[in-house]
């Protein structure tokens, strides 16, 4: 084991892992985070924090996973390239370690024009491979991407995401082969529907022997409504959702609708299990977090590994 | 080419409101190919400002001339003999004409009548798209010849990021995926494997981001 993380050690077990994620608010109130981590408690082996997800702004990851940390979690640090220079981030990466996370996602980050600052610059003075390669230098050979010595290694398992849907296609184990290269512990998924294409890329990435290099968590999210299933086939960039969903939503009364998300939810974590390669399931309940116990129980995924 | 779009008469003619004696300068290079600052455009701009201040009973007197590039010494001193003659200049040149102008004539304000936005080309009569974003580092070498840092809407040097959707960027759908262009132009090159190549993070001081910059070549200097 190279870190304190929680997540490392259940992966090292062998152990099938389960990490959900807390949005931070759109303010300064510590108890927002308090109350969805509440509906975490021993559900989870880690929590992700969103990093101003979709560029809205909100309290930032690194604040929000201290106050998880303090709770008990061990939380991942999510963090994006769209709004610090290498300065920053690597500031922010000792901080972190400072701050006692043992965990990191390393992302591109969506463009500013979806959040609520679209005019504003955009930094991406890094790529998401060149983060993970940043991580692995300050942890492993303790130097900072400037070539200075880093003293006081930040001891982070390092972590980015892959989309299976994204295109083009043909290049998506490819591009996951570059993150394993520069240094990629784990792997989240963007949400699965279209598990057909999923298994594909599974082939694909079991077929340059990546499943063995890095451990990958297949990323779920319930449907609330028809209406959230149509928002993500048509307004989520990179999102597949096939229409034999959209017509089950559609196919039951509205009331009904949420509980019908949920058991596709379920349903897609059980096939999930099966597939060699995945190591976990990363449950993604926007904005309806008090779900994830639910899914996790129904899907039969608790008691978590204390 | 470096490429622009006209400001609205709107704004320029609140820039011009204080004055009444104008010269406005066009000139016969990117601007004329792209159709925003040339002679004829230059032309179109002075009718249009007549026009305005004539229905607001306000004289305004328009002298139109077009140089053959406002980035050069020689032709910018080709209007010395008349410029006294009016209160502003208003460049319709890239930014570095209009500032080239204004070094020129400290005396005389000078306004900028366009926007300038890009490095470019034509990709037909009447449209023109970015191609280079001067980064100083030139690695087209290394991505088929299509630059990620000016055709992907985040600089990705590994991308393409997981918005790609159907060869269109998460950004506008009418825009193409620069990564997506790079791994076919690679593909019909046979180069495909160099995909594989983690392109390090970038140097970025021979770029904006390093400071003004500037290029001496001593053995041409008299």
């Amino acid at each position: 084991m190279k870190t304190k993380s929680n997540l490392e050690r259940i992966l090292e077990s062998g152990g099938f892992v389960v990490t959900s994620e807390c949005g931070p608010p759109r303010g300064a109130d510590p108890e927002v985070i308090r109350r969805k981590g509440a509906l975490l408690k021993g559900v989870v082996d880690a929590v992700n924090v969103t990093d101003n997800q979709t560029s809205v702004v909100r309290m930032s990851s690194l604040a929000s996973c201290v106050i998880l940390k303090e709770m008990g979690f061990d939380p991942i640090l999510q963090m994006v390239c769209r709004d610090r220079n290498r300065i920053a981030i690597q500031s922010d990466i000792l901080g972190a370690a400072a701050l006692g996370i043992d965990n990191i996602l390393c992302l591109s980050g969506d463009h500013q024009k979806f959040g609520d600052h679209p005019k504003a610059k955009n930094v991406f003075d890094m790529d998401s491979i060149q983060l993970i390669s940043a991580v692995k230098t300050m942890r492993d050979d303790g130097r900072f991407v400037g070539g200075e010595e880093v003293k006081g290694k930040p001891m982070l398992f390092i972590g980015a995401a892959e989309n299976p849907f994204g295109d083009p296609f043909e290049i998506r184990a490819a591009r996951l082969g570059k993150k394993v290269r520069a240094g990629v512990e784990f792997i989240q998924t963007q949400c699965i529907y279209n598990l057909e294409r999923f298994e594909r890329w599974m082939e694909m990435v079991r077929g340059r022997g990546l499943h063995e290099r890095c451990a990958i968590l297949a990323g779920v999210t319930p449907f609330k409504s028809v209406g959230m299933a149509r928002y993500m086939k048509n307004s989520v960039p990179g999102m597949d959702v096939p229409d034999h969903m959209i017509d089950r939503m559609k196919g039951v009364p509205k009331e009904k609708q949420p509980e019908e998300g949920i058991k596709i939810c379920v349903e897609t974590i059980q096939r999930l299990r099966d597939i060699p390669g995945v190591r976990g399931i990363h449950i993604m309940a926007i904005e309806w977090e008090e779900k994830v116990v639910e899914i996790a129980k129904v899907a039969g995924l608790l008691p978590r590994p204390s | 080419m470096i490429v622009g779009n006209r400001k609205s008469l709107e704004e320029i003619f609140g820039m011009i409101k204080p004055y009444k004696k104008i010269l406005l300068l066009g000139c016969n290079e990117c601007v004329t190919v792209c159709a925003v600052g040339g002679e004829r455009e230059v032309g179109v701009l002075a009718s249009e400002l007549r026009l305005t201040r004539m229905k607001d009973g306000e004289e305004i007197e328009i002298r139109e001339h077009t140089l053959e590039r406002q980035c050069d010494h020689e032709y910018i001193d080709q209007i010395r003999p008349f410029v006294g003659d009016y209160d502003v200049i208003l460049s319709m040149a890239c930014g570095a004409g209009v500032q080239y102008v204004a070094e020129k004539y400290r005396t005389k304000p000078v306004l900028p009548a366009i926007n300038t936005s890009f490095l470019g080309v034509t990709l037909e009569q009447g449209a023109w798209s970015e191609r280079c974003q001067g980064c100083g580092t030139c690695l087209l070498d290394k991505t088929g010849g299509i630059c990620p840092i000016a055709r992907c809407a985040k600089s990705l040097l590994n991308g393409p990021c997981g918005g790609s959707s159907n060869g269109k960027c998460e950004v506008d759908k009418e825009t193409d995926c620069g990564w997506q262009l790079i791994i076919d132009r690679l593909k019909e090159l046979g180069q495909l494997d160099r995909y594989e190549e983690i392109i390090p993070i970038k140097d970025w001081t021979t770029s904006r981001d390093g400071g003004p910059r500037k290029r001496i070549r001593e053995d041409l200097k008299l």
